[in-house]
């Protein structure tokens, strides 16, 4: 049922990664032009795997010779996982940091490239000294190294520096605020040079799509969405954890089968299927393919792979606080539609969970989401506009219950009651701070 | 430490000499040190005080209000002390459907401080925090930055006699 590619053979240590077949895939690479393992990643119609889904080989391709643009080319990494729901790159780097060394100095042999920077979220403390631990294993190990230079760079806490081009901001020294785009990474990127900046799992699965071929790897899976994906479930879930499935398998044997189902004898409500950023799947929309297709098809998507899992404990205003609060304090502020629309989202869901609102408040939330929407440089305060504009669709019923019955439904008994939110803690807001002012 | 009406910029020290290590990995011209140095005064000085920022810029040859602008937009930075030891907890769905709540509560109890604050023997500070990115072992707590995997109520006690014993 799972089909490990990129987490087979786990081991941290260089010596077993060796053993069972470990960087002969980059000595393959290394035997063919960079153009020709470019054209075998666009063979394995490989999709990216940190949500955007943008064909892997196409993205190398677009990094200019250095005849036509004679500067460095460098290759990021994005290790900033910070989409509440995935921690499969946590497992990825933790489980095999070789397989992913190997992706890095692959990808660098295509794309014409000496630097790699990893950006890794801050936090990821576990996985970063692994990943060190690893490299350090190949200090002496030139034969492996070749003239390329690694170099791990930790965040320090802010979830926006998972956007590419926030994420080149930061790495370059200042704040983690996205750019307008284009320029294009690939042209313009890190220190205004081509820069390709990918996903860690991506990364991962370089290796063994050179070893068993572009070709074979486009075997696996179903049309649009090949290979296999490392998913990770979560929430009200007998068995959380990673796993690496066969894209295009069912969500109801992802959450049942591998997840174990809905502990505590109770009901499935909803799922998210791809991370915070998804659109809401009610309990009557999982049998469906966990791939690209399929969920396009429910207007949502696979996302980062966060698949959580809610049962009927959830009050789905709450959710939408939860969410809401999430994307206020992550939003870094650059774009006014962000700035000010997460606040009052939030500021609107409160009121319909304290009971404050009518009618009118849940046009005017659709309202602010609608003026979002595709009104910002990145997909953050998107994000909370359309899973709260999801909320209101999938479950209208219970968010006008809140205003007839003047307040939550659940009577205090939600999973998610009373949950603090960072954003209270911190102290960095004025005293007495009152989003009722607002709202 | 460089300290206030001091006219030279610290030059040497053991700051001084890593941030020079740290700016080798990145080309010559580009601000790229700046995170690094200021984690790893952090990690040196607990917290990122403004003689500690002017340190940094010191070494760094920008100002310190540079650094300060770049501290506080990242949420691990911290511009005013916190205690001994750190405990995060993740409250973000994953974890608060299964009992982060909870987990905060009994922290809160077994601590006598609001998530927010330190106790007030200054050794724990206590926080709640977006997602930890372990959604699938919830709930995740971050004791000093190293994760503590499906955490329950129960647990929150041994965990804080661990950080306070030794007194």
């Amino acid at each position: 049922m799972a089909t490990e590619i990129v987490l087979k053979d786990a081991t941290t240590k260089l010596a077993e990664y060796e053993a069972t077949g470990g960087y002969t895939a980059l000595v393959k690479a290394r035997a063919m032009t960079p153009a020709e393992v470019t054209d075998e990643l666009i063979t394995s119609e490989l999709r990216g795997r940190g949500g955007a889904f943008f064909a892997t080989g196409r993205k190398w391709s677009f990094v200019p010779s250095k005849d036509q643009l004679p500067k460095p080319h460098y290759l990021v990494v994005n290790a900033d996982e910070s989409e509440p729901g995935s921690f499969k790159d946590n497992e990825i780097l933790s489980r095999v940091p070789h397989r992913f060394i190997e992706g890095c100095l692959i990808t660098a042999h295509a794309i014409d490239c000496q630097n790699v920077f990893v950006y890794i979220r801050g936090e990821y403390s576990g996985p970063y000294e692994i990943l060190v631990g690893a490299l350090e294993e190949l200090r002496k190990r030139t034969d492996i190294r070749g003239n390329v230079t690694i170099v791990v760079h930790r965040g320090a806490g802010d979830y926006i520096c998972g956007e590419e081009t926030a994420l080149i901001e930061s790495l370059e020294g200042k704040r983690g605020q996205p750019r307008s785009k284009p320029p294009f990474p690939a042209i313009s990127g890190l220190y205004a040079s081509p820069t390709v900046v990918n996903n860690v799992e991506t990364i991962a699965t370089v290796p063994p799509i050179i070893e068993m071929g572009g070709a074979e790897y486009a075997k696996i899976g179903v049309e649009n969405t090949r290979g296999t994906r490392v998913v990770s479930v979560s929430g009200n879930v007998v068995n959380g954890g990673n796993y690496e499935i066969v894209c295009g398998m069912s969500m109801r044997e992802i959450i049942y089968d591998l997840g174990g189902g809905i502990p505590d004898g109770r009901e499935l409500k909803a799922v998210v299927p791809g991370g915070s950023s998804t659109v809401i799947l009610t309990k009557d929309e999982i049998d469906v393919g966990y791939d690209f297709d399929s969920l396009a098809q429910l207007r949502t998507s696979m996302g980062s792979a966060g698949i959580i899992v809610l049962d009927d404990r959830c009050c789905i205003v709450q959710l939408g606080i939860r969410f809401s609060e999430f994307y206020e304090h992550e939003s870094c502020g650059k774009c006014t539609p962000c700035r000010e629309g997460t606040r009052w989202l939030t500021a609107i869901l409160r009121k319909l969970e304290d009971g404050r609102a009518s009618q009118q408040d849940l046009d005017l939330l659709l309202d602010v989401c609608d003026r979002i929407n595709g009104k910002c440089l990145c997909p953050l305060g998107d994000s909370d506009a359309i899973i709260v504009a999801s909320y209101v669709a999938k479950f209208r019923d219970e968010f006008v219950a809140h205003i007839e019955q003047g307040g939550c439904p659940f009577g205090g008994t939600s999973s998610l009651d009373h949950v603090l939110a960072p954003i209270e803690m911190h102290g960095n807001l004025p005293e007495g701070k009152s989003l009722e002012v607002l709202a | 430490m460089t300290g206030v009406g001091s006219t030279e910029p610290a030059k040497s020290g053991a700051l001084y000499d890593e941030i020079q290590a740290i700016r080798a990995l990145y080309p010559e011209d580009s601000e790229s040190a700046v995170l690094p140095a200021l984690r790893l005064a952090q990690r040196e000085h607990g917290w990122l005080s403004p003689d500690v920022l002017r340190d940094v810029a010191d070494a760094l040859e920008t100002t310190p209000a540079y650094c300060k602008s770049i501290a506080s937009f990242y949420d691990q930075l911290h511009l005013a002390p916190i205690g001994e030891h750190l405990v995060e907890v993740c409250t973000n769905v994953s974890c608060a459907v299964v009992g982060a709540q909870q987990v905060v509560e009994a922290f809160e109890s077994e601590l006598g401080c609001h998530a927010g604050e330190t106790s007030e023997d200054g050794k724990v500070t206590l926080r709640t925090v977006e997602c930890l990115g372990g959604c699938g072992w919830a709930t995740i707590v971050a004791v000093d930055h190293h994760y503590r995997t499906h955490v329950k109520a129960g647990d929150v006690p041994a965990i804080v006699q661990e950080l306070t014993n030794g007194d």
